[in-house]
């Protein structure tokens, strides 16, 4: 099913030096090391991507509050950062830039605080549909698709609005003749 | 219509905001997906939670596969699969049903259903398929929010033979008013130009239009495409720096709106994206580079607040400095940045100084001589992972003083380190380390320890190294006996002691050491060594691969009375193993060891390496074919035939959809194969580059191109100065603390010059050995040891004008094209900021201008070659006469043209570099059999320039010298002229040959160049028959299939078509049968390459096949060019 695998993954270092800043995944866990949120941007069959987040999570749940938020690990540069009780956390290619990775994590969550209205790991577990709306308008396959706040919002704001609508089947849309 | 929707689409947050905030977070309470998390945070066992997943998935599974579900009722259903996916428990009976949704459901269902989809499936997953169709109509829908899921779910995943069904569609979408939707749609361009370039080829243009948009969001998606596409072929978009400069500059000066701040700095992540294609663009490249420099002076200077986002651009912003054409002023800029970086308190910026220190390091040496404090500092830091990245600093500064020291360092850290990954890797390092530096002992012993730490993880390729480093020897045979004889001794010892723990990888060393040298220790019995191996043999530990190496090594060994008998025991027990590999050893060993003159013959000693002759053709076999096909067995078909007639058996048919994919190009042949673009940049990485292409983008930056580099502009010389003082044995306190006066925290970290404590004293010491011979001084013995790499010496030959004789109009535009895009990038941009569309041009004449530009620079690359130009029309022609001052002599050197080459076709004259008085031109000359490459070296000053070398190389090319003496010496003002022949080893869109001139005016110098020229100057038509092309077509094996564009629609359209390639690259045509043509040409050398052109609708399948690797794409990429350009 999935033909590029790990292996890929971790050999693409070596001979060509392609770099692209892409994204290869995002990871949202709690302190408890339950898995809060997923997104690959790179093909992986279930049992790799369990594989990696149980790793993972394990070796960042390890790490002390003061060391560095970046890892080594595999061919991959791991980036996370911890927010009260939940961890977000990013693989990057080794020569992408970390500290922008940092801060891609970090307009991520003003983004969900900006949505739920500070944000809580509650808000996240009873509503991850959203959180994942909001990181595909956010980031999309990998890359910033859009890094200005209030246009995430918007655009999230709007898909909104019309699930609020469908509450009564169908909307305004369609009265005005759109359909 | 769609206006409408526009309209409605911004009314209705008004309208609705009476309702609460908009995600105010309804914790769903009574939802079902809110009672199944509740449940499971109740529960405390990881197996109630199992039989609580599966109880749901059940119900989950029934209800969905009810036909009276609503699809409201789905979309809830889907949400509580996610979740369960989620916790680890496969829901595959899912997937289908959130297909149908996104297919069936109205706009909120179709939401979750995408990102259901988006979720469980990847790119390759096959019920992929059945979301096209789905995808189709929601492109095509008339609400907005539905063709923005759908935009949204392609530029995740497509499946990739159905771009073409999809990608009008998407194409479209650029042109849409609101800008969500134009921004989605690039992204969703760039996913398949990720997936599959090819298709994508034909609308460059519009990644222009989209770079020029007036939405800064669509502006910046378009980046991530260029990116990718700069990457790949950097002189293809130079045109542009320009353009990108612009852009940066507005940026940096807040020109944006303030929406795209991030606290309070302009759009970052636009600034980095734009620092890296700069970078990509400045690399090797002068003139580039000078264009960019005052952007990065001022990106460097604003960026002062102290934020992690600024941290960022900065890191990117060195990194930028560092890769261009070096500016001293920016250098030094960029390296006290490095500096604060490394000095910070804040532990991620000192990890991401390292990480700078690291990639510059080998460029500047010295930079890590300022920092070596810090440095050691990190040596000894508690997270690993600083360790980590200061170990790969030391790994790049390594030399032949300091190996020792920082060899031990990494062995230290291999003994905490845990991970398996950074062990492989570091051992690996470690291993080239020692290879490159082996000092008897020391290199034995320090390989003993990467094997036994490496233990079965690491490479292959280090033992066999290894072997054949121990085997081929150095210079001195008394210095290769003493290592093999000390390698021997260690391996006794080793082998006395506990042999249990030792990894396969490492007994099969030893064995095949002792095997080969035992010997040259005489005061060793074979006996001895033969119970010590035997005793191998007896453990349980060692591995059958193991143990037949064990049994090679006594065959050889097994000399004597005791040595046979020994044999004879082994072999007995061994012959009877069921292992077949075992028992022939064990054979083996039991006749050698009983004829030791036949031993001698198959087993001989110290003969070295010499291949033994293998007949690859297996020509050994013909009997046996022949008699197994007189018995009536099937005649042997190559694969790629094979392969054909598979997929012939079985075509798929996918006529809907053939917008530009035709039946033949199976899925395979179109993705697993690259651009030829990406081909070309491929080849030209030299294979040895493995250990440093680790860290990528650093085949820049192995030691050996400073000097070359920094040569000339007097930065060096500067430097040079500087470390002077450095130079001493332990290092200045001084200098360290006057460059590093104004870093942050500058204090803690500097050595004082006053006597220090004991530790500090250590640390000084330890410092002292590590950068020693970081100074000028070593970096030439450095320079002695690294490996030459020609790749990177290479710098463009940048001609001052590309344009002359008949392209003379058009390069008008080639000139100003950048200034246009760049008004018009400022007036957008200032648009978007300050309202003021007035002034502002219509895009689609801007887009047509910038396709055009970027296309008669092409034109104009080939016609260079292509146009049948007597060397009278360049002497004659008074357009290059004004720029006499860069290229002198232009107008004389094509007189001095040899006799025997006037009358041929020859390309424009370009100036390859000039050095002091001396000044190189070239161009080529083609022959029926050959080309030939005419250098013209030039002497502008009135003294004679002697003892002119000059060398050429090329990864693709075989060059030979004509003149039977080459030039030696160039009087003053004069001419003297070298010719080459070239012909081409290796196929390449576009072939480089290198070249190093080096000369004595006053004293000696040398510069470098490189010249390139297309493959199409190489091709000569090929005469054959039809026949004889049948039978050559069913013996070349590489083949490659595409679609190109037919140049007219009528009926003689593949007549003209074959035409238009016979003129523009020589190409002959055998024959035309209806809408079947076959053509056949050969590269020079003899390099045949056979082409069969089919009209299949509206467009010419082309499918090439040549015995050469690599040639069909090449020559499919001209023809693309070719009929493209017509």
């Amino acid at each position: 099913m999935c033909r590029g695998g790990v292996g890929r993954l971790i050999s693409s270092g070596g001979e060509k030096t392609v770099f692209s800043s892409k994204m290869q995944f995002m990871l949202l866990f709690s302190r408890q090391g339950k898995l809060r949120l997923q997104k690959w941007y790179v093909p992986l069959s279930d049992k790799e991507k369990k594989k990696i987040t149980r790793e993972l999570v394990q070796t960042v749940l390890a790490r002390k509050p003061k060391m560095c938020s970046f890892l080594e690990w595999r061919d991959l540069k791991i980036v996370y950062k911890r927010y009260a009780s939940l961890y977000f956390c990013c693989a990057i290619e080794d020569q992408d830039n970390e500290l922008i990775t940092l801060e891609i994590i970090h307009r991520y969550v003003e983004l969900l605080d900006k949505y739920f209205g500070s944000v809580c790991e509650l808000d996240i577990i009873f509503n991850f549909e959203k959180a994942y709306f909001i990181l595909d308008e956010f980031l999309l396959g990998g890359e910033a698709q859009e890094t200005s706040k209030k246009n995430v919002l918007k655009a999230i704001e709007q898909a909104d609005l019309l699930q609020e609508e469908a509450e009564t089947p169908r909307s305004v849309l369609e009265e005005i003749g759109l359909t | 219509m769609s206006d409408v929707v526009e309209k409605t689409l911004t009314a209705l947050p008004s309208l609705l905001s009476l309702d609460s905030q908009p995600g105010s977070a309804k914790l769903s309470s009574t939802s079902k997906l809110g009672n199944l998390i509740r449940g499971i945070t109740e529960l405390t066992s990881k197996h109630e939670e199992e039989k609580l997943i599966q109880r749901e998935l059940t119900s989950i599974k029934e209800q969905m596969s009810s036909p009276s579900t609503s699809m409201r009722q789905m979309k809830e259903l889907m949400v509580r699969a996610i979740y369960c996916e989620m916790l680890g428990y496969e829901a595959s009976f899912t997937y289908i049903h959130a297909i149908k949704l996104a297919q069936q459901g109205t706009a909120l269902e179709k939401r979750v259903g995408y990102l259901a989809v988006s979720l469980f499936l990847n790119e390759s997953h096959e019920l992929l398929l059945l979301l096209v169709n789905t995808v189709l109509k929601d492109l095509q829908s008339t609400n907005l929010i539905e063709v923005c899921m759908a935009l949204t779910v392609v530029s995740q995943m497509f499946p990739k033979d159905m771009i073409p069904a999809i990608l009008p569609l998407v194409e479209e979408k650029l042109n849409h008013p609101k800008e969500i939707i134009r921004r989605k749609a690039v992204l969703a361009l760039y996913k398949f130009y990720q997936i599959a370039p090819n298709q994508v080829q034909h609308i460059h243009n519009k990644f222009r239009k989209a770079l020029c948009d007036k939405d800064p969001g669509v502006m910046t998606a378009s980046l991530h495409i260029y990116l990718q596409m700069i990457q790949e072929n950097p002189e293809g978009y130079k045109d542009l720096t320009a353009s990108f400069v612009t852009i940066l500059k507005q940026v940096v000066g807040g020109k944006l709106p303030m929406d795209f701040n991030y606290h309070s700095v302009p759009a970052p992540w636009l600034q980095i994206q734009l620092l890296r294609i700069l970078s990509l663009l400045g690399k090797n490249d002068q003139s580039t580079s000078e264009i960019m420099y005052d952007v990065l002076d001022e990106s460097l200077r604003r960026a002062e607040m102290n934020h992690n986002i600024t941290y960022a651009i900065l890191y990117e912003c060195v990194k930028c400095i560092y890769t261009i054409h070096p500016k001293s002023e920016l250098l030094e800029k960029a390296a006290k940045c490095i500096g604060n970086f490394v000095l910070s308190q804040k532990i991620n910026l000192k990890y991401l100084g390292l990480k700078a220190l690291t990639y510059v390091v080998q460029q500047d040496p010295k930079l890590a001589l300022q920092h070596q404090m810090t440095i050691i500092e990190c040596l000894d830091h508690p997270d690993l992972i600083i360790k980590r990245e200061t170990l790969e600093l030391l790994f790049r500064i390594t030399n032949a003083q300091n190996v020792t020291v920082i060899v031990e360092k990494m062995l230290e850290f291999l003994q905490l380190n845990e991970d398996d990954y950074t062990t492989t890797d570091l051992v690996g390092k470690v291993a080239e380390l020692a290879e490159k530096y082996p000092y008897n002992e020391w290199f034995i012993e320090t390989m003993n320890t990467v094997f036994s730490v490496g233990g079965d993880m690491m490479q292959p390729d280090i033992p066999n190294g290894f072997l054949k480093l121990l085997s081929e020897g150095f210079d001195s045979v008394e210095e290769d006996r003493k290592l093999r004889q000390f390698a021997v001794d260690s391996y006794i010892s080793l082998l006395q002691g506990e042999t249990g723990k030792l990894p396969q990888r490492f007994l099969q060393v030893i064995s095949w050491v002792l095997g080969e040298y035992a010997h040259l220790r005489t005061d060793l019995e074979p006996a001895t060594v033969l119970r010590l191996l035997s005793k191998l043999l007896d453990s349980k530990n060692t591995s059958s691969e193991t143990k037949s190496w064990v049994l090679i090594a006594m065959t050889k060994l097994c000399d004597g009375r005791t040595g046979i008998s020994a044999a004879q025991e082994v072999s007995e027990t061994y012959s009877s193993s069921l292992d077949t590999v075992l028992r022939q050893r064990a054979q083996e060993l039991q006749h050698l060891s009983q004829d030791s003159e036949l031993r001698d013959r198959v087993l001989p000693r110290d003969t070295g390496l010499e291949p033994p002759e293998v007949d690859s053709s297996l020509s050994f076999l013909d009997g046996f074919v022949s008699e197994a096909l007189a018995a009536g067995a099937a005649p042997y078909k190559p694969p790629h035939q094979r392969q054909e007639e598979l997929a012939q058996a079985k075509t798929l048919s996918l006529e809907p959809y053939s917008l530009s994919l035709p039946i033949s190009m199976s899925s395979c042949s179109i993705t697993d194969r690259q651009s030829p673009t990406l081909l070309s940049i491929s080849s030209g990485l030299s294979g040895d580059s493995m250990d440093l292409s680790h860290k990528g983008g650093s085949t820049t930056l192995k030691l050996d191109g400073v000097k070359r580099v920094w040569g000339r502009d007097g930065y060096l010389a500067q430097r040079e100065s500087v470390e002077e003082a450095a130079k001493v044995e332990v290092p200045s306190p001084l200098h360290s603390a006057s460059e590093q006066g104004e870093a942050e925290g500058a204090h803690s970290q500097n050595p004082t010059p006053t006597p220090t404590p004991e530790p500090e004293q250590e640390k000084q010491q330890l410092a002292s050995s590590l950068f020693v011979g970081l100074g000028s001084q070593s970096s030439v013995c450095l320079m002695g040891k690294a490996e030459p790499n020609p790749q990177r010496f290479r710098r463009k030959a940048k001609s001052p004008s590309l344009s002359s004789g008949p392209s003379e109009p058009t390069s008008n535009s080639i000139i100003s094209s950048p200034s246009t895009v760049d008004n018009l990038l400022c007036n957008n941009l200032l648009d978007s900021n300050i309202t003021s569309g007035a002034s502002q041009d219509p895009p689609p004449e801007l887009s047509q201008d910038l396709s055009t530009a970027n296309g008669t620079c092409d034109v104009e690359f080939t016609d260079r070659d292509e146009e049948e130009r007597e060397p009278s029309l360049i002497k004659d022609n008074g357009v290059i006469a004004h720029e006499d001052k860069d290229r002198p002599k232009d107008l004389c050197l094509s007189s001095h043209l040899p006799a025997e080459l006037s009358g041929c076709s020859c390309s424009e004259i370009i100036p390859l570099c000039s050095h002091q008085s001396l000044h190189l031109s070239a161009c080529h000359v083609q022959r029926d059999e050959f080309l030939v490459l005419v250098v013209f070296i030039y002497n502008s000053s009135d003294s004679d320039v002697q003892q002119i070398l000059l060398e050429l190389e090329s990864d693709q090319l075989q060059v030979s010298c004509v003149c039977e003496s080459p030039v030696q010496e160039v009087s003053g003002d004069s001419v003297a002229v070298c010719q080459y022949t070239l012909t081409v080893r290796r196929p390449s869109v576009h072939v480089e040959v290198a070249g190093v001139v080096s000369y004595t005016s006053q004293t000696t110098e040398s510069t470098q160049f490189s010249y390139k020229l297309p493959l199409t100057s190489f091709i000569r038509p090929l005469t054959v028959s039809t026949e004889e092309y049948g039978t050559m077509w069913l013996a070349f094996s590489n083949d490659t299939k595409q679609n190109l564009t037919l140049i007219s629609e009528d009926q003689e359209s593949l007549t003209a078509s074959l035409n238009v390639l016979k003129r523009k690259l020589q190409l002959h045509v055998v024959e035309i049968i209806g809408m079947e043509g076959i053509v056949a040409c050969r590269v020079l050398q003899d390099q045949p390459c056979l082409m069969h052109c089919r009209v299949h609708a509206g467009s010419l399948a082309v499918w090439l096949r040549s015995p050469v690797p690599d040639l069909p794409d090449c020559l499919i990429y001209h023809c693309q060019r070719a009929l493209q350009e017509h």
